[in-house]
């Protein structure tokens, strides 16, 4: 920012950088594996502390994950279906957990004031890999509910109605994952990005009722991505009659 | 901005693929087992449960409620005879208590009517003893008097 008078230290967009790291042939993204384990570690320590001494009549934490348990349970029944929601309400719940705290702890945890050599911190979802990660999951996942709950009369599925749906459903098959990680990247990285360069231009007030905004999108946008999934699922598992 | 990486990039990029794809995957396939093991079943078993406890107190509480009232009509219903009957035993002691006085009545009367009757018949024959001791009187008195007056001439 050599053009700039001053330097703010919040301000810097590193977009597109990496910190990698090498395992054996292969090279990761350090910077989105160490966020998603502090994550995953906070929402584990919650969820210990929470399940620890569980009582009839819930007192703080368990009453937290319970209202969780039921919200997923919900989703996860409306969308798959009374009959086998109960095998897939452990996956939905953990994409909606995982992408939540994800979105809310790149979005709430001031990751930019740890130096890394190379790249920056953020939300693990802002990294296509992540999302796309998700994306085949969920894909994977609906051909297993088809498969294992209907045979091979999955693929009546693809021409239900007429025929005429079968190259349209073959399509859906890979525009669905597609768009479920595009979705999800596009706007938490957005989102990061409107803030940054919110921040770098006008470092006071204005930026945070845009980091309100972020902080709605990416609930938003955890919900959207386990209902989805559930959706889908729950499209792959349904009789046709 | 000291670096923009966009597309086509040869190192790093927004849309950069790499090992971190798979890694990811394996760590959500995983993440999902441990909240299974240490969230959903747990909180469920916890919820379910008391949503079971829920629904048998409300059934038992239904069942009480009903036997409650089944118990209240029953009470209801043996108040009113209870009732009843009281209302009955008065009217029995009542009408005892009038017949008792009716014969006390009676039998008063009956005495009172059987002294006077005595007492009459008393005097009846106290004046008659008297009337015969007067007449065998006069009659002494007359045979008296006309032996007197046959024994002069």
């Amino acid at each position: 920012m050599g053009f700039l008078p001053f330097v703010f230290p919040l301000a810097e967009l590193e977009v597109g950088q990496h910190l990698y790291w090498q395992i054996g042939n292969f090279r990761i993204h350090g910077q989105v594996f160490m966020t998603s384990w502090l994550l995953i570690g906070a929402l584990l320590a919650l969820v210990v502390i929470g399940t620890k001494k569980m009582e009839r009549d819930p007192k703080g934490v368990q009453n937290l994950l319970e209202f969780l348990w039921d919200y997923i349970r919900d989703l996860a029944r409306t969308q798959i279906g009374e009959k086998v929601y109960r095998d897939w309400m452990p996956f939905i719940g953990t994409l909606f957990l995982f992408i939540f705290v994800s979105n809310w702890g790149g979005a709430l945890v001031p990751w930019k004031l740890i130096e890394l050599p190379s790249g920056e911190l953020g939300a693990p979802t802002a990294d296509i890999n992540t999302t796309v990660a998700l994306a085949l999951l969920v894909s994977l996942s609906y051909f297993y509910a088809g498969l294992s709950n209907k045979g091979l009369r999955y693929f009546e599925y693809y021409v239900h109605p007429t025929p005429i749906m079968l190259p349209f459903k073959i399509v859906e098959d890979f525009t669905k994952p597609l768009s479920l990680s595009f979705r999800l990247f596009g706007n938490i990285l957005a989102d990061e990005l409107v803030v940054a360069v919110l921040v770098f231009l006008v470092p006071l007030v204005l930026p945070v009722p845009v980091m309100f905004l972020g902080l709605f999108t990416s609930a938003i946008q955890a919900l959207i991505f386990a209902t989805l999934a559930a959706y889908y699922i729950g499209e792959a598992v349904e009789e046709h009659h | 901005m000291p670096t923009l990486f966009l597309f086509g990039a040869s190192e790093g990029g927004l849309f950069d693929f790499d090992a971190t794809l798979p890694l990811m995957a394996v760590q959500v396939v995983l993440l999902t087992f441990i909240l299974n093991a240490l969230f959903f079943k747990p909180v469920g078993k916890v919820v379910e449960e008391r949503e079971d406890y829920v629904n048998t107190s409300r059934a038992e509480a239904k069942k009480k409620i009903a036997e409650v009232e089944r118990l209240e009509t029953e009470l209801k219903d043996q108040l009113k005879e209870a009732r009843l009957e009281a209302q009955k035993v008065i009217l029995e002691a009542e009408q005892d208590s009038e017949n008792l006085y009716k014969e006390a009545l009676a039998l008063a009367t009956s005495e009172a009517n059987a002294s006077r009757e005595k007492a009459r018949r008393e005097i009846d024959s106290q004046r008659d003893e008297a009337l015969n001791q007067l007449k065998s009187e006069a009659d002494n008195l007359g045979d008296l008097i006309i032996e007197r007056l046959l024994a002069k001439k």
